[in-house]
């Protein structure tokens, strides 16, 4: 499992030398190129902070009233049977559904438990290995005009299951709890 | 499917507020709640400016990748997976094309190029699609490895932990990995069995 730590300490450093690498190779004006897609990443930023106020306030007045602690005590029976910590059962629904809405419960998790804490890896996992399946659907069916989607969403729902279950079962193999 | 998600959200968003005050006032939490209201709108505007650099730096670096055709060299490595992710598709059909680089960009993060290119793969899989309002299987699996997509680095949640003073913010990059490929591979057995289950005998 210290390998898997290794990885993720090499991966960053790794990922630029092999873009600029290949950047210089191909001739691109790498500097332009950074500062363009820079500017794409702002633009991104800038576009999601006001969904953003409106949903960290939901969750911030949600905790802050203490219904987050009685969904959590009504989820935990759940979440312990999956080994997940109840902390992060929020995320699990959430993730689906709205990725802006995750971001802030992501963020609210996170500095309530500790970026560091068990609960905080299994939820910075989650948060990375899962897309929100609703709005993909939504938008790549909707652009062709599909209204039977078949089995579409039980297979996608079958693959953030695991994913839930294999983030939980990761962290637990490479941090320890 | 447009106004489920939509109105989705919505029941959250009010659901989550509404419940919040109520519980506020019945838990003797009236003073707080509303502290945390005014605070959370401050937060917000502090997370996203906090994302902003990282951000910034990933994109940017994704933007030189993508300009040095690394999407196409990807692109060129998922080929042969193709054919057993998608045997109804004719070979030099431009979906397939589509696809790879779609399945490339969200590979790379980079979010803005991968929807127009998925856009652009249902619209060339509609082509081949005889019953128009219902998905073939390969747009089942397509939404599939979207859904699922395995994400190279996960900028974002790096950037929250660093925001929250992590020790080691990019530790988590191995776990999600693992993860991430644990859901591609189950997304791909459960399309196929289940394209199996619904198949009503037909194959494009």
């Amino acid at each position: 499992m210290e390998a898997v730590k290794l990885v993720s300490s090499f991966a960053i450093p790794g990922i630029f030398l092999v873009i600029l690498g290949a950047g210089v190779y191909r001739d691109v004006k790498v500097f332009d190129a950074f500062v363009d897609g820079a500017r794409e990443g702002f633009a991104t930023v800038v576009k999601i902070i006001p969904s953003l106020v409106g949903l960290m306030v939901a969750v911030g007045v949600f905790r802050a009233s203490g219904a987050l602690d009685l969904l959590l005590y009504i989820a935990r029976p759940v979440a312990s049977f999956f080994g997940i910590p109840s902390e992060a059962m929020p995320l699990v629904f959430m993730r689906p559904i709205s990725g802006s809405a995750s971001l802030a419960l992501v963020s609210d998790i996170i500095e309530a438990n500790g970026p560091d804490s068990f609960t905080g890896r299994v939820v910075s996992t989650m948060m990375g290995s899962t897309e929100t399946i609703f709005y993909t659907l939504t938008v790549y069916f909707g652009s062709v005009g599909v209204k039977n989607i078949r089995y579409t969403l039980l297979a996608a729902l079958a693959a953030d299951t695991v994913s839930i279950i294999a983030s939980v079962i990761a962290c637990r193999a490479v941090f320890g709890i | 499917m447009d106004g489920i998600n939509v109105a989705m959200l919505n029941y959250v968003w009010v659901g989550m507020l509404i419940t919040g005050f109520v519980v506020g006032m019945l838990n003797g939490r009236v003073e707080d709640v509303t502290r945390a209201a005014i605070n959370s709108a401050g937060k917000a505007v502090e997370l996203g400016i906090g994302l902003m650099g990282i951000m910034c730096l990933w994109t940017g670096l994704m933007n030189i990748a993508e300009k040095s055709g690394m999407m196409q060299y990807i692109s060129k490595a998922l080929k042969p997976m193709l054919k057993f992710l998608f045997p109804e598709i004719p070979e030099k059909h431009p979906a397939l094309g589509a696809i790879v680089m779609n399945l490339a960009a969200n590979f790379l993060g980079l979010g803005n190029a991968a929807t127009p290119l998925g856009i652009k793969a249902m619209n060339e899989l509609q082509k081949l699609n005889r019953h128009k309002e219902t998905a073939t299987d390969a747009m089942c699996m397509f939404l599939v490895l979207n859904t699922a997509a395995i994400q190279l680095i996960p900028a974002t949640v790096i950037a929250i932990r660093t925001k929250f003073n992590s020790q080691n913010p990019e530790e988590i990059i191995g776990t999600v990995w693992i993860a991430s490929v644990c859901a591609t591979v189950t997304g791909i057995i459960a399309a196929k069995i289940l394209s199996a289950v619904f198949s009503r005998g037909r194959r494009v």
